[in-house]
């Protein structure tokens, strides 16, 4: 396809300035990058204003000291590091992020390949249904399991009490409370991966299926040596992608926990607005919801590059 | 195509014309000719106590032909924190910004002196609450305006047939609705020794009381005042750290005892938790404000015949109560100032504080000792005189958890709820009193950062 759109030669053209540098500026104009650039200035804008401008400030606002009047540099930083608190948050945030995403990305693909398996005339009803929790506002949804949980008059402890067991501390104990908010996150976010994997499993061609079979694979040969490697790109980056949104999640921890019992289901986002928006130390609070940038970049890097690998690769 | 016949030279003789005529034109006093004033107050959780606060403000505006516009934002998630804080970084907003606890502190440096206001209010109506005070007089200045409305103190609210029948104990008798009728001798007894005692024979009767023991304000608050009774001190003003001492054993010794007689959900509890155990008939007591028993009374009338609002117990170092005032503040970018200033003067007259307390059934408490004799307070029923003893009566002191530190450094050790995770880490966690004392050390040492 071509960039510029063909012109004919005009004599005037070359008599005038003026009037060349109206054609010159015309011809910019028609060209299809300019109007494609000037079609995505809108959404730069909004990206450079509600994406790059608050980074930009965080990151600004992170080198300030308490009172926001002075330059320190790397300090709140250094403060944090020498924290037990901030030490059990980072644990609990990988704890969260990577058991959360291990079993999003599990139970997606498992259920993708379930509904891939079904007939094509049932699959688009449990397709459906199987993304309501995908769909349904976070917040609300959580609001939902926290009633399930509640500490008193939790209905699940009704069922357990109803068929004999005894009741679980699903909140007030500091570990079944990890337990429940990364159930209630992969309950979210498998929904997700599994879009994503029953998208990917069907532009898997047919042709490979039956040439491993005929040369009598089984079903888990077939899964490992064709499945896998055609999916390769779209797992890391569901995984990537999740991962990032993950470890900034909010919702879930503030609204089931608030970050207790002992601190001990705070992630960074909670714990930043604990410090940042409720202590009032907007620098630290920032600090905070900064440390992981720069791991999540640099994993970020190495997943695009492999998948930019695979893609040389298979092109 | 036509072209218009509009000069620049038209153009600016018209404009010419224009000015001249705004500038010699005779000064209208319009409706609201003083101009415009906007709020953003905290959104009341009581039915109807919001219009008792627009109708104040409107009645003001009209006499002073301001434009008077209120936002009510509520509290839920900390909008209204969150909002003030975008405020104080944008430079922009409303000119009155309603503010809980401690974020005046917060906001300090970007709201406007309120020394006018205060100290006249100080002149009409006596000694302010030191808690209000020590939360909105920062460096000698008042930086916010003590308000009623949401302020609130979170004092015993106990079951009177429960604790008759399980304990022997006739709280009404002990705590009548009259304070010139206290006899020191029966409220002497009331310590936290005898609360613990009652507590053991209520948990054994199936009725424990309910302490939250979680990261919200609630269970913060009433942890400080027993950690006051008991004369611990977290931080003191000279940021001297002091909670290894022997009275923060003693306390933790003694919280041991007491949370073991607490449903073992109190750990995951929000504000809302210790509500909805008293409303639902389970529990025996808890500590808030009369917000449990007013939706008892709608929700369950049986336990709010039955609610008694009473002092806290006493302890070796006196009778303590948290208390949690709220604040209006001015922004110091605020367009209107003296119309902010003369608004907040108007409505904490106590003819208008007195329409916003029986609006809120009593809930909203004055920082004035001398508002204490409203009416609302007597009459409010069932039973007659539930909610007398709300506002602090006899030798009930009002404080607030980290207190007499320097107010930033109070703020983060309350927001953090170092207290109740040192008390949790305790009693539920199982560690060693030491490794808790140690943990609560270096947790108040990144406190006083700078």
């Amino acid at each position: 396809m071509v960039d510029v759109v063909p012109r004919t030669f005009s004599p005037a053209r070359a008599a005038k300035p003026s009037l060349r540098a109206r054609q010159d500026f015309l011809r910019i104009i028609r060209r299809r990058s300019t109007v494609a650039f000037v079609m995505c200035l809108p959404l730069m804008a909004i990206i450079a204003g509600l994406v790059v401008y608050p980074a930009v400030y965080s990151i600004f606002l992170s080198t300030l000291n308490k009172a926001q009047t002075r330059f320190i540099g790397l300090g709140n930083f250094t403060f944090l590091l020498s924290r037990d608190v901030f030490w059990m948050v980072v644990w609990q945030s990988t704890i969260f992020a990577v058991s959360a995403v291990f079993f999003k990305a599990l139970i997606g693909l498992i259920t993708a390949h379930l509904i891939n398996n079904l007939p094509s005339k049932g699959q688009r009803k449990w397709r459906g249904m199987l993304l309501v929790p995908w769909v349904i506002p976070l917040a609300l949804s959580t609001l939902g399991w926290w009633w399930l949980f509640d500490p008193t008059h939790s209905a699940f402890n009704w069922i357990i009490r109803g068929l004999g067991g005894s009741e679980i501390a699903w909140l007030s104990d500091p570990y079944w409370a990890r337990f429940s908010v990364i159930l209630v996150n992969i309950w979210y976010g498998a929904p997700f991966f599994l879009i994503m994997y029953l998208a990917a499993l069907k532009s898997v061609p047919e042709q490979l299926y039956e040439a491993a079979a005929i040369d009598g694979a089984n079903a888990w040969q077939r899964f490992v040596h064709i499945t896998l490697p055609m999916m390769r790109n779209i797992i890391a980056i569901t995984v990537l992608f999740s991962l990032i949104v993950t470890f900034a999640n909010f919702d879930i921890v503030q609204i089931m926990t608030g970050g207790g019992p002992r601190n001990m289901t705070h992630v960074f986002a909670t714990y930043a607005f604990l410090l940042g928006i409720r202590s009032g130390d907007i620098p630290l609070g920032a600090s905070v919801s900064l440390f992981m940038f720069p791991i999540l970049a640099a994993s970020a890097v190495f997943i695009l590059r492999g998948v930019r690998k695979r893609g040389k690769e298979i092109g | 195509m036509k072209r218009s016949n509009l000069t620049r030279r038209v153009v600016l003789q018209n404009a010419a014309v224009g000015t001249v005529a705004v500038l010699a034109a005779p000064y209208v006093r319009g409706a609201y000719a003083a101009g415009r004033l906007t709020l953003g107050c905290w959104d009341h959780w009581v039915p109807g106590a919001n219009n008792a606060l627009t109708s104040l403000c409107n009645q003001w505006g009209e006499k002073n032909k301001v434009e008077v516009h209120i936002d009510y934002i509520t509290s839920q998630g900390e909008k209204d924190k969150l909002t003030a804080a975008a405020e104080a970084q944008a430079g922009t907003g409303h000119d009155i910004m309603s503010h809980r606890d401690w974020n005046i502190q917060v906001h300090q440096r970007v709201l406007e002196p309120l020394d006018g206001v205060v100290n006249q209010l100080i002149k009409q109506y006596g000694p302010i609450s030191p808690v209000a005070e020590y939360l909105a007089k920062i460096k000698g200045t008042w930086r916010g305006v003590p308000t009623a409305v949401g302020s609130q103190v979170k004092p015993c609210c106990s079951r009177l047939d429960l604790y008759k029948q399980f304990t022997g104990l006739d709280l009404r008798d002990m705590f009548p609705n009259d304070e010139s009728k206290y006899d020191k001798t029966k409220t002497d007894q009331w310590t936290w020794d005898l609360y613990l005692s009652t507590a053991e024979k209520l948990f054994k009767a199936g009725y424990p009381v309910g302490l939250p023991m979680g990261q919200a304000s609630d269970a913060v608050d009433w942890v400080g005042a027993l950690f006051n009774a008991y004369g611990v001190v977290m931080v003191d003003e000279k940021d001297n750290i002091r909670i290894n001492s022997a009275e923060t054993r003693r306390a933790l010794e003694y919280l041991k005892k007491l949370m073991a007689v607490n449903p073992p959900e109190v750990y995951a509890w929000d504000d809302a938790g210790n509500n909805r155990w008293l409303i639902s008939g389970k529990g025996a007591g808890i500590m808030n404000p009369p917000s449990a028993w007013a939706v008892a009374k709608r929700d369950n009338l049986k336990v709010a015949e039955n609610c008694w609002t009473h002092p806290m117990p006493r302890g070796p170092k006196g009778r303590f109560v948290g208390q949690l005032p709220q604040f209006y503040g001015v922004w110091s970018f605020s367009k209107n100032k003296s119309a902010a200033k003369d608004l907040l003067l108007y409505i904490s007259q106590k003819e208008s504080v007195k329409q916003l307390v029986e609006a809120s059934f009593g809930y909203d408490l004055p920082s004035f000792k001398s508002m204490y004799d409203l009416d609302t307070w007597k009459t409010v029923e069932p039973p007659v005189g539930t909610v007398y003893s709300y506002p602090p009566r006899g030798d009930e002191q009002t404080s607030i958890a980290a207190a007499p530190a320097r107010s930033e450094v109070g703020a983060q050790i309350y927001n953090q709820a170092i207290n109740t995770v040192m008390v949790a880490k305790f009693t539920q966690g199982g560690e060693k009193l030491d490794d808790v004392i140690k943990w609560a050390e270096n947790e108040l040492e990144g406190t006083l950062r700078a």
